[in-house]
Formats: structure tokens, C-alpha cells, sequence
């Protein structure tokens, strides 16, 4: 687990990439209880102007989550963690489906051991989150 | 359509009580693809210092959206649901939810805004404890996009 006295405001952290397919959308609207047709059904999501079927924003954010929380080593230390959906992933109907890549970089540190995270997400060309950011309190 | 206006700083009932359970997290964590163990095993999550397996920062969204939802279905508003897309959202912690929290949501329409076409509208969620005790508050803004 990282503490607070390692961590140094400007420090870039390693970009990781998560796999989004039609499957894991399928498990996410089961378990999360959003059955919006755009993230299941490629008719109805071109219908309405879409490329083809798109994630769930809320997949998106829940991989930048895992991102932190694999950073800072407790899912439990999150104060704060806002983000701005700024394009969708689109998910094809194929084997390989898309790919979230999420990097990071410590943008401050402030008293009681808070740190602020600025984060990115990117599928294919586009950004797919901004104004990414969370709190985490370290130990 | 432009949102009925007289519905900024309306707050909603609140849900019926939740409790968070070990299978949903599993579940829910299963399809956000994260394998931590303080997910899924009492006992690793205790040795992390909760005292049950706790819950992935998204997962409030779960609880957030069935008193959001009841605002932004209120027919009375006018929200066009077919043309709704997820805009921004926002958590505040006060602490991680675990398995056998009881918790209800209450939602308060914080902002209504016309930019161009389209309409945001944002919710602000709070989950709390039956007893009252402040998890996780909720900010969901949604977009209308315009129909012409």
C-alpha cells in the first residue's frame, strides 16, 4: 500500500488498459439495474444516432475506480471522485470488443493525508472521460 | 422540451430501506471486472479494517439511481428519458458501504439548465444509514439532448 510520504505532487502514473466487450455490458446491466436498450441493443442505439452499442458511463468510471483504488492499494480510502462523460465507448459485436486505457498523475497533496488524483480515459481516439479527478486519503 | 422549472430544489421521498449484501457486491464486482479480495472475502476485508467486505466507489450509484430515477421519471418534469445520456457524476465518501449496511436514498433536484438544444438537469443523492448516519452523497447530472 502507498503511503502519503511517497507519493509526490507531478508524479505521472503508468496507464493500464481494461477490455470492455458486449458480455461485460450484458453483466453490468444485471448488476447495476441499467437496461437502457443503447448498451444492449445495436438496432435501437443507431437508431437514435448512435455508432453502435456504448458502455455504460458508470462502466467507464468504475474502471478509472479500479484504477485509483489499485493505486492506492484500499478500496476504502476514496474521499472524493467525480468525473465528465465526454464520448462514448463504443463496443463492437466481436471477439475483441474495446479497450479503456486510464492514466493518472498526482496533482496535489493536501493536509490529513489527501491526495489529488487528475485522471484520463481514452477508447480508441477518444477521450472518453475529463475532468477526472479523485481523493484519496493515503496512510 | 424545456423541464419544468418549478421543480428545481424539489426533494423526493426516500427509498425503501437497501441492504447491502455480499452477493450483490460479488456480482457487482464481477461485472466491473475488479478481483480484489475486500469485494468478496469477509476476512480479507476485516484484515484491511472493515468489518465486512465493502463495496467498489461506483457501487452507490445502484442504490443512488432508484431515488434519482424517481425524479427524473416524475412526469411532471418533462424529462424526454429516450433521449437521455449520462453527463458527469460525482461521489462524496464518509465511508465505504459494507455488507449489511441498511441504507436509504433521498433525491433533491439541484440544477435545471438549458444550454443550446439540449437540458441538464442534476440530482443530488444522499444515502444514508437508517440511523441516519451520511455515507455517500450522489451527483448525477444528466443531458437531454435536444429533438430539434
Amino acid at each position: 500500500m502507498i503511503s502519503y510520504g511517497q507519493v509526490a505532487a507531478g508524479t505521472e502514473l503508468p496507464p493500464v488498459s481494461y477490455p470492455v466487450t458486449r458480455l461485460s455490458l450484458v453483466r453490468y446491466c444485471g448488476a447495476s439495474g441499467d437496461f437502457n436498450v443503447i448498451h444492449w441493443n445495436e438496432r435501437i442505439a443507431r437508431s437514435v444516432g448512435l455508432p453502435n452499442v456504448i458502455a455504460h458511463g458508470m462502466f467507464t468510471m468504475a474502471q478509472a475506480g479500479r484504477y485509483v483504488t489499485d493505486w492506492a492499494g484500499d478500496p476504502g480510502s476514496l474521499l472524493e471522485f467525480g468525473v465528465r462523460f465526454s464520448a462514448p465507448v463504443v463496443v463492437p459485436d466481436d471477439d475483441t470488443g474495446a479497450t479503456i486505457e486510464v492514466t493518472g498523475r498526482v496533482e496535489e497533496k493536501l493536509d490529513g493525508n489527501r491526495v489529488v488524483l487528475g485522471l484520463t480515459a481514452r477508447s480508441g481516439e477518444a477521450k472518453v472521460l475529463t475532468r477526472a479527478r479523485a481523493v484519496v486519503r493515503l496512510r | 422540451m424545456a423541464l419544468n422549472q418549478d421543480y428545481l430544489g424539489r426533494t423526493f421521498p426516500a427509498t425503501a430501506a437497501y441492504e447491502v449484501s455480499r452477493v450483490k457486491i460479488a456480482e457487482f464486482a464481477d461485472a466491473i471486472g475488479d478481483p480484489n479480495p475486500v469485494f468478496r472475502d469477509t476476512a480479507a476485508a476485516q484484515a484491511a479494517g472493515y468489518p465486512d467486505v465493502i463495496v467498489p466507489p461506483t457501487f452507490p450509484i445502484v442504490i443512488a439511481m432508484a431515488a434519482s430515477g424517481m425524479a427524473a421519471a416524475d412526469p411532471g418534469l418533462g424529462l424526454n428519458y429516450a433521449m437521455v445520456v449520462h453527463g458527469e457524476q460525482r461521489f462524496e465518501y464518509s465511508r465505504p458501504l459494507h455488507a449489511g449496511d441498511v441504507v436509504t436514498a433521498q433525491s433533491t433536484i439541484s440544477g435545471i439548465r438549458a444550454v443550446g438544444s439540449i437540458t441538464m438537469l442534476t440530482t443530488e443523492t444522499q444515502i444514508r444509514t437508517t440511523g441516519g448516519e451520511h455515507v455517500c452523497t450522489s451527483y448525477a447530472t444528466l443531458v437531454e439532448r435536444g429533438s430539434g
